[in-house]
């Protein structure tokens, strides 16, 4: 389990682009940090760098566990939640086997995907194809393995964009329930996010 | 272990919606067997003799045209970042990957070469050779096609590049398994050529995922 994610004057590229330097920032259970800038600041490279896929330019990313330093690789497979621009949902699958894949793949159990269901209203979509889903019932379903399987670290790049007023509103009761029991949010975003967070402002 | 259940079965019911399975080898064998008598003339004894090495050929380019799904469909919609931030490294994932691309595409077209080859005279005796050595040499197909579907990831006119990087390493299980069935066809010693043609198999499952798994992340990164 992590219980913090330290971020040492970390700098990162694209190509030759300096995208920023010398960033520095903890997180710890039970807090959400908001990461924000102007398109191109870096926001989703940043996810990506602590979700280990980018390599850091200079500084480090370190997961800490109750018991001290956690080995990065076994931290982010068993640890980590990345939401990114896509949802990563097949779109020739039906909605229901997209879920539970995703899910299992990351942990979860049958009864951890019935309450994920429960939570963010899929029900009536379970059985039809990805693709005939919209763009707000898409981004449910992949909001849902969040749900379905504990893990601590959420990563999300735009994660309430193309939802409804309601079910901001219903996401946002998740985030805190995940908050209050020891969880960690890294969010990219442009609007708020509905529950209390740490701003950090990306910026060259 | 379930885990590597879950995925061998999502990846299956992938690689045979996506252009696997049983419709596949059938329209290629019968493509093939009908269109070679036409450009070869009917002579009957030509095409016994060229029948066995008409299914390696067939086989082989089979192979190529799933191949620029097997890893593209992941990356485009994002699959691939929740496949590597799962419980099993990379190399395994893109071993899963290959292991039920075979099993959807290569398996069928094993089953269909014999029928094919029989179907254009070759002598009933080869059938189980011919067998043997698809399944055998589209395994290799499998691992060595996903190497180059790993490193064409993310470019675009991706099929091109997997045709030209696949095409080299394809050669070897070509000439070791048409090889070994034509020496067992005019009674010549065959089983060199089969047991090189298992080592070429067994050395492509163990040295190609670690490729396609650092491909992937560099694709990624």
């Amino acid at each position: 389990m992590i219980a913090e994610v330290l971020a040492h004057d970390l700098a990162l590229t694209r190509g030759e682009r300096r995208l920023f330097s010398g960033l520095s920032f903890v997180v710890r259970a039970g807090e959400a940090l908001a990461l924000t800038g102007a398109n191109g600041a870096g926001k989703t490279s940043l996810l990506r760098a602590i979700a280990g896929f980018l390599a850091p330019a200079a500084g480090a990313i370190t997961f800490h566990g109750e018991a001290g330093l956690l080995e990065s690789e076994d931290a982010r497979r068993a640890h980590v939640h990345l939401l990114g621009h896509q949802d990563g949902l097949k779109s020739g699958r039906r909605a229901g086997d997209e879920l539970s894949f995703l899910s299992l793949w990351t942990g979860a159990d049958r009864a951890g995907i019935e309450a994920a269901v429960e939570a963010l209203e899929l029900r009536r979509v379970l059985s039809l194809e990805v693709r005939k889903l919209s763009a707000g019932q898409r981004r449910r379903l992949a909001l849902a393995r969040l749900i379905a399987s504990p893990r601590a670290l959420w990563l999300l790049d735009e994660p309430l964009a193309p939802l409804d007023t309601r079910h901001r509103a219903g996401f946002g009761a998740l985030m805190r329930r995940h908050l209050e029991a020891g969880g960690l949010i890294v969010a990219a975003v442009h609007d708020p996010l509905p529950v209390e967070a740490r701003v950090v402002e990306l910026s060259p | 272990m379930s885990r590597l259940g879950l995925l061998f079965r999502r990846e299956l019911a992938l690689a045979w919606s996506g252009g696997g399975g049983p419709l596949l080898a059938l329209a290629f064998y019968a493509g093939a067997t009908t269109l070679v008598p036409l450009s070869t003339g009917p002579s009957v004894q030509r095409l016994a003799e060229i029948a066995a090495g008409l299914a390696w050929v067939v086989l082989a380019l089979a192979s190529l045209l799933p191949l620029e799904r097997l890893f593209e469909r992941d990356f485009e919609d994002g699959a691939l970042d929740l496949l590597a931030l799962g419980p099993l490294p990379l190399e395994a994932v893109a071993a899963v990957k290959c292991l039920a691309q075979w099993l959807a595409a290569g398996a069928p077209l094993a089953l269909a070469a014999p029928l094919a080859a029989a179907s254009l005279g070759a002598p009933l005796s080869l059938a189980p050779l011919i067998l043997a050595t698809a399944a055998i040499g589209g395994l290799a197909f499998a691992f060595v096609g996903g190497l180059g579907a790993a490193l064409a990831l993310g470019s675009r006119r991706g099929g091109l590049l997997i045709a030209v990087i696949v095409g080299p390493l394809l050669t070897p299980p070509v000439i070791f398994g048409g090889g070994a069935v034509a020496a067992f066809a005019s009674g010549l010693p065959w089983r060199e050529g089969f047991l090189f043609l298992v080592a070429y198999a067994l050395a492509a499952m163990a040295l190609s995922p670690i490729a396609m798994a650092a491909a992937c992340r560099n694709a990624l990164s």
